[in-house]
């Protein structure tokens, strides 16, 4: 089967070329399930794949296929190849699997758009471009990928561009990224000076053998490729566009900006695990970073009031956390979080998706309320998507989450301050997302006649969709049950071929400093145990704050007073809460972080590059007189400068 | 040296001598019926004084190019004609190039005459 | 007087020969046969473009060097000639899609264009000065004529004009810059020039005076910055398959002439001389990207878009080895594609009756009421921009890595960061095109047959170049100028 790799990636793309050709005359019906069959096809080789390289001896899970020679310039050399080992298994599976179930929720969603076929192509695009990127065996063809889900993405974001809002949204979106993409391609071009090569096998090997650690060219390329992913997987400083991405049609948020391109940034931390080992000073800028965002992004998370806004941020917080397992070389943590939090932050979205379908695509939770009863398929999956991105135990985010913060403790490279903060973000994680249920589905429905009237469940291609995700979130956990459960992560176990390299690296280095990692067992507990406080203490507060408050006017005369009063009390409460608590807090996050640092700095930066460089047009276009004298002047003036220049000096 | 500038000497001798005879033959032979048009000095047609930004028809123009175009190939005859002779004897070579040069140039007469260029018209 | 005839290997002109041969058929042939169509005219030219790519590729290992050296059928030459072929040849195509009757006179548009392609294969075939100065009059009179074909439009007019007193104004410098390397060495051809400055050095006044005229005079034709003023003007006036046609060809022309004059004449080894030609390049990525951005018209914008890629390409030049060489070639062929095809769809969108529609504007939404051509933009925008896994990227990728290995890294950063300002006003022509609603009604008659076939062509070229580029690289290769 292994030879067949190339299978994968091409049925997507067969779907985007016969859909581009056909897909205009076809009917709806056929065009999604052609979408979502190639899907489906290339799920079935991933999981062929999967079983194939089970079967081969321990250390040798790795199976490189070359296709052609793409581009062959003197010393330099790209290939079209694939390389398929765990790592780039685990990514594809994650990859066509959530995709998979997407594409079918996204024939119920998408229904009736009149852009339904455009939608399967650049979906079916995408996935082919993520494919390239997590099967390449080569930094070129990586970067192809990368640029490729960058592209998709846009035109995506962009989707519904009747809306001028939505198109800036997507252009947004490209051109931070471009900045991120800058930076990996320095990167790419200083790993080719270096190692003269772009091979993943040969430079890493070339690595592993000629450098050693905090070699200063490793650093600067480990920097380097950290930009790209810091752009692609929207952390601070560059995470603005992924909250003004949700312009996108849903499905496309689910699957783009929380399941899979966005993670690209750590699945490439991780592929190139070796540089970042031989650089500590790269590493730990990425865990700071990592967890600066998780707890920057969860902040904000609490002001919001639009669902998939309150989603976005989690997703930029979410991915802080892997790229802080990445950061204290807990490399299989992180694609660990990356694979639960694919599952369950998909099914949140759908979830999202599911209620503003009901909601007549309001997306305002101010609005909504006590949906659990209309929608209850919605609510269930929702619900079970929110315990386990809360790291409730025994739900599949509370292993990976947990792996992460006792990493960033007890790795050689976290510390205390890192798991602090981690530990910080996982309360206030806990706290947002259950404010999310309770305000969207408990209570009462706040929303006027007109919207009220037409709230329903969702078609069953959506609930199917919804219900297989949070399966998934709530079981996704156990294949990495860690050792202190006795579980012995299979997960773990299964990815040590990719970080062996690292793994030896880091114990030599070891050696040398004479430093011991081992930790009892019971301080694994007593942090665990700290962590699960902090997460009760989120949910509680959110219950104190958007359930028991609310009913306690009710308490007294619960089914007499009217439904206005009951409303207006919730809001009166709410008040004094914001004043209390929430309104310091909100306030740092709201006017310091998110009005100040977030939309006048961070994008004020942005966009402030882009005027400059548009005014720059526009005052040299004033030159351009359009006298043909002037023209004449201006290239004498380049005559006498270069006459001057080369005959003189 | 200076013996090698006897022939050109001689030359401009009798270019003079002819200049001068058949101006001052015209001028006793000639009749006279002066006019203003007549006794302004020739300026292929234009007024000889007056602005000089006037507005002229285009056509002296095309007549012209017409007139350079065909006048300098004549110059390019010339060499050609001096070493014709040796070079046949190695090859018609030479014959053909002359011909090509002629066929372009007829190509050039054929499209300004179906143009129209050559009538005033 | 001791007479003898040259070596002339009459083959070594046969592509130029054909070529004035079907110029001549198609300017004659209707004074005599009345009321011949367009097509058959296009037609004609094609049939003569294929005769010539025959010819060419005939000569392809010969080295052929013919009348006494003045010609020389070297695989450079043919590499370039075949990319001048290919750009006509869509230029042609593109022709047919415009306004019937709008350029008077159809058999001339054909006979120069053929005519300025000759001047083109002239340019590239000789290294000899006064036959490439001969070659490039060719070309430069044949160009001052398609730009001002329009006679009926007052731009297009104005376009020619400028373009024609601009140019005699650089022919100027060019020919002085001839004179005095004459003087200085004693001899017009670049191989000889070559010698005397590798026995006496890259110095004096007179060599280097006259080889910085050079490169004036070859930086109007290739429009690097600042000699680059009238591109806008005559690009925007110039009917769009001309234009298309010029920012391709004559670019390579002059890119070609450099490399040759940098690799025989002036060692890169002159530090200040490198310099100065790594001044121009940054200047004219920069220029042409940074003015582009603040244009509305999509014609003018390619214009300075065009001026950006020349900077692009002089990079290559600058790199100074056979990979920078032959990085050089392919680009221009990825862009001889490229471009013409983004003008192909402006030439499509904009083909009206009554006005041009070039304004961004007038773009929107046209994505999706012409799938075709909008999907053929978008995949031109992409590759002008250089994302991958179109051929712009490669090429780009080409260029750079030559100019790395010759160590210019930090020309090959600010020309990325060029690449990236690019793409922010390539973009914007696909937004248009599918993310907003149309404005007004833009009336769009039906592409011709041969229109959609170039944009056919030029867009599987692309996108071939860009995945299965080693073959064309592989060929460019072997088309360098080899070690002096």
């Amino acid at each position: 089967m292994l030879d067949y790799v190339w299978l994968v990636p091409l049925f997507p793309l067969l779907g985007v070329i016969f859909n581009t050709i056909f897909g205009w005359k076809l009917k709806e019906k056929v065009v999604g399930i052609i979408g979502s069959t190639t899907i489906g096809l290339s799920l079935l080789v991933s999981i062929l794949l999967l079983l194939d390289l089970l079967k081969l001896p321990e250390h040798h899970k790795i199976f490189e296929l070359t296709l052609f020679k793409w581009i062959a310039a003197g010393s330099f050399a790209a290939e079209i190849g694939f390389q398929i080992d765990p790592l780039s298994v685990i990514m594809m599976l994650v990859v066509t699997g959530v995709s998979f179930v997407i594409h079918i929720y996204s024939i119920g969603y998408m229904h009736g758009d009149r852009g339904f076929n455009r939608f399967f192509i650049f979906m079916n695009l995408f996935v082919f471009a993520m494919l390239l990127l997590v099967m390449a065996n080569n930094f070129l063809l990586m970067f192809v990928g990368w640029e490729g889900v960058g592209l998709c993405s846009y035109l995506l974001i962009g989707f519904w561009y009747e809306d001028n809002n939505n198109a800036d949204a997507g252009k947004k979106a490209f051109i931070v990224n471009r900045i991120g993409d800058f930076g990996f391609l320095l990167g790419i071009f200083l790993i080719f000076t270096t190692f003269g090569t772009i091979d993943f096998t040969d430079v890493f090997h070339k690595a592993a053998v000629n450098f050693h650690v905090g070699d200063g060219t490793m650093v600067a390329i480990a920097l380097l490729l950290f930009i790209g992913a810091v752009g692609k997987s929207a952390q601070l400083p560059l995470y603005v566009w992924l909250p003004d991405a949700m312009a996108g049609p849903t499905p496309v948020s689910a699957l783009i900006h929380a399941a899979t391109m966005v993670t690209a940034g750590v699945y490439m931390i991780a592929r190139t695990n070796v540089i970042y080992t031989l650089a500590p000073a790269a590493l730990m800028v990425v865990a700071i970073v990592g967890a600066l965002t998780a707890i920057y992004a969860a902040t904000i998370g609490i002001t919001q009031f639009d669902i998939k806004k309150v989603l976005a941020y989690s997703t930029i917080s979410q991915i802080g956390y892997m790229i802080l397992a990445c950061g204290v070389g807990a490399y299989s943590a992180g694609i660990f979080h990356l694979m639960t939090h694919a599952f369950f932050k998909a099914c949140l979205f759908l979830g999202a998706g599911s209620v503003m379908h009901a909601m007549s695509n309001n997306t305002d939770i101010r609005i909504m309320g006590g949906l659990r009863k209309y929608m209850p398929a919605t609510f269930w999956t929702f619900l079970l998507a929110t315990l386990a991105i809360s790291g409730i135990p025994g739900f599949s985010g509370f292993f990976s989450k947990d792996e992460i913060l006792w990493q960033s403790f007890s790795s050689s490279y976290g510390n205390f301050w890192l798991w602090i903060l981690g530990a910080v973000a996982a309360g206030i994680t806990a706290f947002y997302m259950f404010r999310l249920v309770f305000v969207t589905f408990y209570g009462k429905l706040r929303a006027d006649e007109e919207i009220a009237r037409h709230v329903h469940e969702s078609p069953k291609t959506m609930t199917v969709s919804l219900w297989i995700l949070a399966g998934l979130s709530v079981i996704g956990g156990f294949i990495g049950i860690p050792a202190i459960f006795g579980g012995g992560n299979r997960f773990e176990h299964f990815l040590e071929p990719v970080f062996e390299k690292s793994a030896a690296i880091r114990e030599s280095a070891m050696a040398v400093h004479g430093y011991a990692v081992e930790q009892g067992h019971s301080l694994e507990w007593t942090l665990m145990g700290i962590v699960f406080a902090i997460v009760l203490l989120g949910i509680g507060l959110a219950y104190l704050m958007y359930i028991k408050k609310t009913d306690l006017p009710g308490l007294v005369s619960r089914r007499i007073k009217p439904v206005y009063q009951l409303v207006f009390n919730k809001y009166y409460v709410d008040e004094i809460y914001n004043a209390l608590v929430v309104q310091p807090i909100k306030n740092v996050s709201d006017y310091l972080l998110w009005k100040f640092v977030d939309v006048k700095l961070i994008d004020g930066t942005v966009n402030g590059t882009g005027y400059l460089v548009r005014f720059a047009g526009r005052s040299l276009r004033t030159i351009q007189t359009g006298f043909v004298q002037n023209y004449a002047l201006v290239f004498i003036l380049g005559v006498v400068l270069l006459l001057l220049y080369v005959v003189f000096i | 040296m200076v013996g090698e500038l006897v022939p050109i000497l001689v030359l401009l001798a009798v270019a003079v001598v002819i200049v001068a005879g058949i101006i001052g033959l015209t001028h006793l032979f000639g009749p006279k019926h002066p006019d203003p048009v007549k006794l302004s000095p020739y300026e292929s047609g234009m007024e000889p004084v007056g602005e000089a930004r006037t507005r002229f028809s285009i056509r002296f123009y095309i007549i012209a190019m017409l007139f350079v175009l065909f006048d300098i190939e004549v110059v390019f005859f010339y060499p050609w004609a001096v070493v014709f002779k040796k070079l046949l004897s190695m090859g018609s070579f030479i014959l053909i190039e002359m011909l090509v040069f002629v066929g372009l140039l007829l190509v050039g007469y054929l499209y300004a005459w179906k143009k129209g260029a050559l009538e005033w018209d | 007087m001791d007479l003898s005839l040259p070596v002339i290997h009459i083959q070594s002109i046969y592509p130029q020969m054909i070529l004035v041969l079907f110029a001549i058929i198609v300017v004659i042939l209707p004074l005599f046969v009345h009321n011949l169509k367009r097509e058959l005219l296009a037609l004609i030219s094609v049939v003569g473009l294929v005769l010539a790519y025959f010819s060419l590729i005939n000569l392809w290992g010969q080295n052929l060097t013919g009348f006494n050296g003045m010609i020389v059928g070297d695989n450079f030459s043919i590499a370039f000639s075949i990319i001048f072929l290919v750009g006509a040849f869509l230029a042609v195509l593109l022709s047919l899609n415009t306004v019937e009757n709008e350029y008077l006179n159809y058999s001339d548009f054909y006979s120069m264009l053929l005519f300025a392609l000759v001047g083109l294969l002239m340019m590239v075939s000789s290294t000899n000065l006064l036959v490439i100065f001969i070659g490039l009059e060719i070309l430069s009179i044949s160009l001052y004529v398609l730009a001002g074909i329009r006679k009926m439009r007052v731009d297009s007019i104005e376009a020619s004009l400028k373009y024609f007193l601009l140019g005699a104004f650089a022919t100027g410098f060019l020919l002085y810059g001839i004179a005095l390397l004459y003087g200085a060495s004693g001899s017009i051809d670049l191989v000889e020039i070559g010698k005397y400055i590798q026995a006496n050095g890259f110095s004096g006044t007179f060599i280097l005076a006259g080889a910085a005229m050079l490169l004036i005079g070859l930086s109007f034709k290739a429009a690097f910055v600042p000699f680059h003023m009238w591109t806008p003007d005559v690009y925007q006036g110039a009917p769009t398959p001309v234009t298309a046609f010029m920012s391709a060809g004559v670019k390579g022309a002059a890119l070609a002439v450099l490399l040759r004059f940098v690799w025989t004449i002036a060692p890169l080894s002159k530090a200040d001389w490198t310099i100065a030609i790594w001044i121009i390049a940054f200047l004219t990525m920069t220029v042409g990207n940074v003015v582009a951005i603040a244009q509305s018209n999509v014609k003018r914008m390619l214009a300075y878009s065009s001026i950006a890629h020349a900077g692009y390409l002089l990079v290559g030049v600058l790199a100074g080895s056979q990979l920078g060489q032959a990085s050089i070639m392919y680009y221009l062929l990825v862009y001889t594609m490229m471009n013409l095809g983004a003008f192909g769809v402006i030439s499509y969108l904009g083909n009206s009756n009554k006005q041009e529609n070039l304004n961004l504007r007038d773009y929107r939404g046209l994505g999706f009421k012409h799938p075709f051509a909008g999907l053929a933009m978008a995949i031109f925008m992409f590759s002008l921009a250089g994302v991958p896994p179109t051929g712009g990227f490669v090429g780009k990728f080409y260029l750079f890595n030559s100019a790395i290995q010759a160590g210019y890294l930090w020309l090959v950063i600010f020309g990325v960061m060029n690449s990236v300002i690019s793409a922010y006003y390539y973009l914007r022509v696909v937004v248009n095109l599918y993310m907003h609603e149309p404005e007004k009604e833009v009336a769009v008659p039906k592409a011709s047959l041969g229109l959609s076939f170039a944009l056919l062509i030029a867009m599987v070229a692309v996108l071939q170049m860009g995945i299965m580029s080693s073959s064309y690289f592989e060929f460019f290769r072997q088309a360098v100028i080899a070690m002096p």
